[in-house]
């Protein structure tokens, strides 16, 4: 057994993992975005900047682009100063439940923002908003007290759904600093407030400014915000606009050359945002938070204690369960508009779209074979992928590494439009209102989810397990089945549901894409609440609140039970 | 007859070579030791050996077929080498039992199960793991995971081990009794052994060859663990090979006087060269001390007990000496010596050294 029976590496074997993961994201990211490139750029059969360019100052593109700017900024300032806020309430002071506060405050991760769009449009639209039509009617006022079709309000709303991401890793930063450094600026008598100016907020200040520019880069590209709410006033920002501009034209030249402009420019700011993050977060603060769990010294409320207690209850109360509960009351209303009164309430509509209304019944078949097959097939081609990224040592990986980011800055309407320059028969292959085209872009919009989770967890395999195997005598395949696959697996099943469940509630890319037969339970709700079903959508958002809910229990029960 | 032959082997990082034009052979069926201090490239040579990692230049034979040639594109996997290996972290797999671990080369190469479990369990008996086949790496402590990766590299009965600090993780007794274990089972079994470690001591005791590699990765020295002790080839072979005691001497006149002083050293073989600045080198073992008689005159400036032995720091002109003496001896002939004492040495072995090439080692 000792002598060398094959002369020849393995190299075959490396190269065709190599190639088939660079296919991978040559065909289902990398040319949809080139095709983008080349339209908004190529005019007839010539590179024309000037044409770009004027299309570019027409009032309507640039309407888009000031009002992407305008939201996103105001979301992205509006949720970093909620989310560090709470932050530091629950990880730093002695609030009370405050364990409890912390998982309410992820729940809007869950909440899919243009549902609650649409519970916020019932409660505080300007004439009919239950809020607003409660303060003219019973208290005298003599106009709505606020107006949710506005910039103001839009923004407000995306405040409450995104302001987690800040949430999230202000809490990860807070407690994972090292109590000592503050308690030894303490000791050298510095009070508490040039303490927080001077050590805590400079530690944490990458970890907010990393979680604003990733609202900023989901803000510029949302579509259901704005879609459900600045219809009303003619707001709307460039993820509307090529939807509007392409659905009405019915794909004409001309929309898909102006959607290709405005792509162009979600792509190059999410490829800045991308890098200024990148950088932020390599700037060192790693070094200064260790990856121990630390218990920081808290702050003493006192007084305020209950006061802001308080608060957080209402803010809970007000942002989260108000509007889910009224998509729950007016789903179950036999009309709009009637009150909430026992005999105008029942089931019937949930049964209606449950069982006998073939509209949304379609759509929640496809959304849950749509979102399983993606996420399957994005689940096995990221493992494929970050195995050769992370573990392999191939010449040629650096291409691939390079094609791996893409993902990541590829916001979700662009993808929508690189699909339909890309498989609507221009290059042999026609999938344009089938289901498989929104396939395509499902895994295309996946794929950063899957390469993360899969990174990660091979990153967690140690090479000299691997080698080890080889060491016995297993070949490559042989060890990817019997020592990789293995303890991949949580990695694998993390991306799974990363994919399945978000998928469930996509709206972005499948309204770009649905054809009357291939609707998604998002476009279903969408569509439903535009033409005026107003408690058939509602009742079938409470549905997919429910199965989303439902899956992110059965996803904590696996982590837990996986020790993650 | 070579089991692995080396030739001409380099290999680097970006930033950095770590071997450089390095040759080597290791003879079937001997156990053979590279010590080295951390860091200087032991276990990129022995990741070399195994296939892992590719060189930049060079060639390696094993049973002389070449498995490594890059000019002539061969380059054959590992799997196909024939090598046991044991990692220097152990490489464990966390989601298979110990028994499953210890299997899997068996499993790999077809062995009927019934072999397979009658192997194997003989395999845990050996490295004293019995009982605790069915427990998973995580509920192991440190030493026990390091014997499982030794029993699975052991269990296929292969011609060459390549064992990469294999029992750091053990205590004294049990890194005694395995290192007694691999020598039995390297001879019974005629296995190749190539151990890389930078504990001189386990080197010593269980090889047939050692080589000494410095920092850069060069080997210094091959020969018998005797050799290696008694005749160092250098300065850093010695310095390496124990705590080495240097005390500086010059020549005046034809004299070899020690320190600032004027005592000659008490030594017959004294060195010939054109310089005048030399260094005495010896290990504390290499000393005797007395109260008086013949010898370089001292004085005690540290004395230490250390329970079994009495360390003592002793100045002689302005130069400094360690020495130990087992403490019932010291008691025995009246040696148990306060600071300020005065005392005579003298030496049992020394190496010369000149000055100036003995600094350029030691600084490096
Ligand atoms: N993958 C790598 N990339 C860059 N440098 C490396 C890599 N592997 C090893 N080195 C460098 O090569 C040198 C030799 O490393 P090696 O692991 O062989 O040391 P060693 O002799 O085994 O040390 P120890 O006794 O601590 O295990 C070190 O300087 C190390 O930093
Ligand atoms: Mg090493």
């Amino acid at each position: 057994m000792s002598s060398p029976a094959n002369k020849k590496g393995s190299f075959g074997v490396a190269q065709v993992i190599l190639f088939l993961s660079i296919a991978i994201l040559v065909i289902v990211v990398a040319f949809p975005v080139l095709l983008i490139l080349f339209n908004a750029f190529w005019v007839e059969d010539h590179f024309d900047l000037a044409n770009t360019i004027s299309i570019l100052k027409q009032p309507m593109t640039y309407e888009a682009l000031t009002n992407s700017l305008i939201i996103a900024s105001m979301s992205t300032i509006g949720s970093t100063i909620v989310g560090t806020f709470f932050a530091w309430l629950v990880t730093r002071t002695d609030i009370p439940y405050h364990n409890f506060m912390k998982s309410m405050f992820l729940v809007p991760f869950m909440l899919p923002s243009f549902i609650g769009a649409i519970a916020w449009k019932m409660l505080l639209s300007p004439n009919a908003g239950l809020i607003n039509r409660f303060f003219m009617d019973h208290l005298g006022f003599d106009g709505p007290i606020f107006n949710i079709y506005s910039y103001y309000g839009i923004s407000a709303v995306e405040v409450m759904y995104l302001f987690p991401f800040v949430f999230i890793q202000v809490c990860g930063a807070l407690e994972r600093m090292d109590p000592t450094l503050e308690e030894s600026a303490r000791i050298s008598g510095a009070g508490l407030l040039t303490i927080t100016r001077k050590i805590t907020i400079p530690l944490v200040m990458p970890s907010i400014l990393s979680g604003a520019l990733l609202i900023m880069l989901y803000s510029m590209a949302h579509f259901g915000t704005v879609a459900v709410l600045g219809i009303e006033r003619g707001i709307y920002n460039i993820p509307v606009l090529i939807y509007e501009r392409i659905h009405q034209s019915g794909g004409s030249f001309e929309s898909i050359r102006m959607g290709a402009i405005l792509a162009t420019v979600l792509v190059i700011s999410a490829a800045i945002i991308i890098w200024a993050q990148r950088k932020i977060l390599s700037t060192g603060h790693y070094q200064i938070i260790g990856g121990k769990s630390f218990r920081p010294t808290q702050l003493k409320l006192r007084g305020l204690r209950i006061p802001l207690m308080l608060f957080c209850f209402a803010y809970i109360g007000f942002t989260i369960v108000l509007p889910t509960v009224i998509i729950f009351l007016v789903g179950g209303l036999s009309t709009y508009g009637l009150p909430f009164t026992p005999e105008n309430l029942s089931l019937a509509n949930y049964k209606f779209i449950l069982f006998d209304f073939d509209v949304t019944r379609d759509a929640i078949f496809n959304s849950v074979t749509l979102g399983f097959t993606a996420a399957v097939i994005t689940m096995f081609a990221g493992v494929m992928i970050s195995y050769v990224i992370v573990k392999m040592k191939v010449r040629g990986k650096g291409i691939l590494e390079f094609l791996g980011m893409l993902p990541f800055s590829v916001p979700g309407s662009v993808i929508a439009l690189g699909v339909i320059l890309a498989w609507s028969g221009q290059f042999g292959i026609n999938l344009y209102n089938t289901v498989w085209i929104i396939l395509v872009a499902y895994i295309a919009r996946y794929m950063a989810f899957s390469l993360k989770a899969n990174s990660a967890a091979l990153e967690q395999i140690h090479d000299s397990l691997i080698e080890a195997a080889r060491a016995c005598g297993a070949t490559m395949w042989q060890s990817l089945k019997d020592i990789v696959l293995p303890l991949a697996k949580p990695g694998m099943l993390a991306a799974f549901f990363l994919i399945f469940l978000p998928s469930l509630r996509e709206l972005t890319v499948s309204i770009m894409l649905y054809a009357p037969t291939t609707r998604t339970i998002g476009v279903a709700i969408y569509t439903l609440n535009e033409d005026g079903e107003t408690v058939i959508s509602c009742a079938l958002a409470g549905i997919a609140l429910i199965i989303i809910v439902l899956g992110q229990f059965i996803i904590n029960h696996f982590n837990k039970k996986a020790g993650v | 007859m070579d089991i692995i032959r080396m030739e001409g082997i380099s290999k680097g990082y970006p930033d950095h070579p770590v071997l450089t034009d390095l040759n080597l052979s290791i003879k079937k069926g001997e156990c053979f030791t590279l010590l080295g201090p951390s860091g200087c490239g032991k276990t990129v040579l022995l990741r070399l050996i195994a296939g892992f990692e590719t060189p930049e230049a060079g060639r390696i034979f094993i049973d002389d077929e070449p498995v490594t040639d890059l000019a002539n594109g061969i380059d054959v996997p590992t799997e196909n080498r024939g090598l046991g290996v044991v990692f220097q972290d152990y490489a464990v797999w966390p989601h298979m039992t110990v028994f499953d671990n210890i299997a899997y080369p068996l499993k790999i190469a077809d062995v009927p199960k019934a072999e397979r479990k009658e192997r194997v369990m003989k395999m845990i008996d050996i490295v004293g793991m019995t009982g605790l086949e069915k427990r998973y790496p995580s509920e192991l402590s440190g030493g026990q995971q390091q014997r499982v990766a030794l029993a699975r590299a052991l269990v296929g009965n292969p011609s060459l081990m390549l064992l990469d600090e294999p029992l750091s993780n053990l205590d004294a007794n049990l890194r005694e009794e395995m290192r007694f274990e691999i020598k039995e089972l390297q001879r019974k079994l005629g296995v190749t052994v190539l151990y890389v470690t930078h504990d001189q001591e386990i080197g010593l005791a269980i090889s047939d060859r050692v080589a000494i590699m410095d920092r850069k990765g060069a080997i210094q020295q091959i020969g018998t663990p005797w050799e290696i002790f008694e005749k160092p080839a250098n300065p850093f072979v010695f310095n390496f090979m124990g705590i080495a005691n240097f005390l500086d001497v010059r020549r005046e006149n034809g004299q070899f006087l020690v320190g600032t002083g004027n005592q000659p050293i008490p030594w017959p073989n004294l060195p010939q060269g054109d310089t005048d600045k030399w260094v005495a080198g010896f290990r504390p073992s290499d000393v005797t001390l007395s109260r008086e008689g013949a010898g370089l005159r001292g004085v005690i400036r540290r004395a230490n007990f250390l329970g079994a032995t009495m360390d003592y720091l002793v100045e002689i002109d302005g130069s400094h000496l360690r020495t130990a003496i087992e403490t019932h001896k010291a008691i025995a002939s009246d040696l148990i010596l306060k600071v300020g004492a005065p005392c005579v040495i003298s030496f049992n072995a020394l190496h010369w050294f000149e000055a100036d090439k003995l600094k350029e080692v030691l600084s490096e």
